[in-house]
């Protein structure tokens, strides 16, 4: 059975690709199944108006995978779950375009938006033990996705998770569909969240930070896992972290945030080996620190701004070296707030002065 | 589990002795002497009232007497009260009346206050919720009592919707005392509920739970309440005992002929055997219960294992 989302999918991929010409995606791999426009996310809840995301725009393609990568608190997780839209409204107030196969999720009713979460876009949590339900057993909770989304029966869906489990290499699944999270390792749990996402087959992941809870050797583990899972899906997957190495090893594609913004997007050669953000910059010169938790960035001075209280002009502007007012008509760091626009081929920034740091 | 539960069944038995020891003892302490305040004002001759003495082992030492009385339980024997007619019968046609009391309670206990509590817990900071609160705080600080002989005078007496006191006309008889008897309990499951229901919608599991594109109902029904309600079973579970212990309060203002009744007429007739026999009873229905919260407890969170 084919859910209505897949069954009008194909008319509307075709439109997008003649539509939609500014969507920038890699050349190997196509038209983008999912495009992020100008997202903004306000949470108006008691006290000061929230900007946890403000402007974010990219597309992913199928079979690509998209690194977003920043400190934490720039908005990396709301952007991706007002994606989900599994964000509150109210408080939450989201603006925008998510078009997923070139519909706008924000522009359709609830329960299409609802369909689309599993067999369409799928998400994996940092912490798969508070993420999975205490009190279900994993092969229910893996199960729920065909109970919930095809109508399979108990017993089927049972079958079908005991199938997924294999296939994220959980030992012995047969034998530990019955399970509860709590008795699994960090690891194996977040193999349980892996299958459970990936049982309908998304045409988008989005994993939140998937192995900062876990140890080292276990991050490598479950990376090395969603990269072949993702070879064999053709899904997109936009991966979510502060871990330089991991976006390196497994990522197309990576867009910078700072402060609700993307601030900078490029291959992840051009990236790593020229930054054209004084942001990026920072974090590719920061001395990677073990806390216990792995590698972690320790990036620029002082810490990134409050949403509440975003800077204007470029909101990096108190942290940035290369900070100017302007003068003789040249932007004003502290007042002119800079566009993400091409500053070579393939790639974008948001600085008034990219130039400088790319030709030197 | 089945090891865990034989043991707590075995832990009962001294805690009952030692219950019924304590209790036998404040009995014997009490001032003042059974026997001459039955007589009331006309004294009875010196030899009935010798008689009756040593019927009920009254010149005996606190030890002997309360020696005697175990001698007699582990034969089946609860005793008489002075009037001659056994304790076990007493009880058994009393325990009926107490046992439909506390259900009822229980049921209103249940039904309002989970559902006050669920809807306030859904809709934070609407007017509904706003309203639980309310109610909820006067019910848990005006005293029982009071509230007892209030909602007796002004729907039993002035509006007659119900039988201002008596058991007279079956199950009907039972709501309002028992809707009394429930009141702070429910306030506090109502309290309860809310709290931990607001705190499961913040939980990740629920965040997943939308993520996987399941409709509202199965968020809120299947990856909230149940979660949520862990916490309120087992408090309803563990409130059983107290209600049983209210039922004597709430007994005695509605005239109700329950256990609790028995238990307040015989402490002021000082009939050992009958408060003993009772609160022992009482005691271990609290106990009883006590146990099934904890079975149930583990049957609904599967990371609770005896062993
Ligand atoms: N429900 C909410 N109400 C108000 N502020 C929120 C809410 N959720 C997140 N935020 C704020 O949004 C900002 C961005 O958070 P987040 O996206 O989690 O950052 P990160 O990049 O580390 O994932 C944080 O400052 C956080 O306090
Ligand atoms: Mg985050």
């Amino acid at each position: 059975m084919t859910s209505p989302v897949h069954g009008s999918a194909g008319s509307h991929a075709a439109g997008t690709r003649t539509d939609d010409a500014t969507a920038t995606s890699s050349p190997r791999t196509g038209a983008p199944v999912l495009e992020v426009e100008d997202l903004r996310v306000e949470f108006r809840s008691r006290g000061p108006v929230v900007n946890a995301v403000n402007g974010v725009s990219y597309a992913i393609a199928p079979g690509e995978t998209m690194a977003i990568l920043g400190e934490s608190g720039c908005g990396k997780s709301v952007s991706a779950q007002a994606i989900m839209g599994i964000l509150d409204v109210p408080p939450a107030h989201i603006t925008g375009a998510i078009r997923f196969e070139g519909r706008d999720m924000l522009q359709m009713g609830a329960e299409d938006q609802r369909k689309i979460r599993g067999p369409g876009v799928s998400m994996i949590f940092q912490d798969a033990l508070s993420a999975l339900n205490p009190v279900y057993s994993v092969g229910d909770q893996i199960g729920e996705m065909f109970r919930a989304h095809r109508g399979t029966s108990k017993k089927e869906a049972k079958d079908r998770a005991v199938e997924l489990m294999d296939r994220v290499r959980i030992p012995a699944a047969r034998q530990r569909v019955d399970d509860y999270p709590h008795q699994f390792s960090g690891g194996m749990r977040q193999r349980v969240m892996i299958a459970m996402a990936l049982a309908l087959d998304p045409k988008v992941l989005i994993a939140d930070e998937p192995t900062t809870a876990l140890d080292v050797t276990v991050q490598a583990q479950v990376m090395d896992l969603l990269k072949d899972l993702q070879r064999d899906t053709g899904m997109g997957l936009i991966l979510i972290t502060h871990d330089l190495g991991v976006v390196n090893e497994v990522a197309d594609r990576v867009a910078v945030m700072y402060a609700g913004k993307v601030v900078e997007t490029g291959t992840i050669d051009d990236v790593f080996t020229r930054p054209a953000h004084p942001y990026t910059r920072g974090l590719m010169s920061s001395i990677p620190v073990l806390d216990g938790k792995g590698q972690r960035l320790n990036p620029i001075v002082g810490a990134p701004p409050s949403l509440a209280r975003i800077p204007p002009g470029c909101s990096f502007h108190p942290r940035c070296p290369m900070a100017r007012r302007g003068d003789g008509g040249r932007p004003d760091c502290t007042s002119d707030v800079p566009p993400l626009r091409e500053v070579a081929a393939g790639r974008r920034a948001a600085c008034h002065y990219s130039e400088e740091l790319l030709h030197g | 589990m089945g090891r865990y539960v034989a043991r707590r069944l075995l832990l009962t038995i001294p805690v009952l002795i030692g219950a019924s020891f304590l209790i036998f003892a404040m009995v014997y302490a009490l001032p003042g002497d059974p026997i001459r305040a039955l007589a009331g004002d006309r004294p009875l001759p010196a030899a009935v009232q010798a008689a009756l003495r040593a019927e009920y082992n009254l010149d005996d030492p606190l030890l002997v007497q309360y020696g005697k009385y175990v001698l007699g339980l582990v034969q089946g024997d609860f005793g008489t009260d002075f009037s001659g007619r056994p304790v076990l019968q007493t009880i058994s046609e009393r325990l009926p009346v107490t046992a439909t009391l506390t259900g009822v309670a229980i049921v209103f206990e249940i039904i309002i206050g989970i559902a006050a509590g669920v809807l306030a817990g859904l809709r934070r900071g609407s007017f509904f919720d706003n309203l639980v609160l309310v109610t909820t705080t006067l019910l848990v600080s005006i005293p029982v009592l009071v509230l007892g002989f209030v909602s007796q005078y002004v729907f039993g007496v002035r509006l007659g919707v119900v039988p201002v006191a008596g058991i007279s006309e079956g199950l009907y008889s039972y709501l309002l005392p028992g809707l009394i008897l429930a009141a702070i309990s429910l306030a506090y499951v109502a309290r309860l509920t809310r709290t931990s229901l607001a705190d499961s919608l913040r939980a990740d599991y629920v965040r997943t739970a939308r993520a996987k594109g399941l409709d509202r109902r199965t968020v809120v029904v299947r990856h909230t309440l149940r979660n949520s309600l862990i916490p309120v079973v087992t408090f309803i579970g563990a409130d059983i005992g107290s209600l049983l212990g209210g039922a004597i309060i709430t007994e005695s203002v509605f005239n109700i002929p329950g256990l609790g009744r028995a238990v307040f007429e015989s402490v002021q007739r000082q009939e050992g055997a009958v408060v003993v026999g009772v609160i022992t009873l009482l005691v271990f229905f609290f106990i009883f219960f006590n146990l099934v919260v904890d079975v149930l407890y583990a049957v609904l969170d599967p990371r609770i294992r005896y062993e």
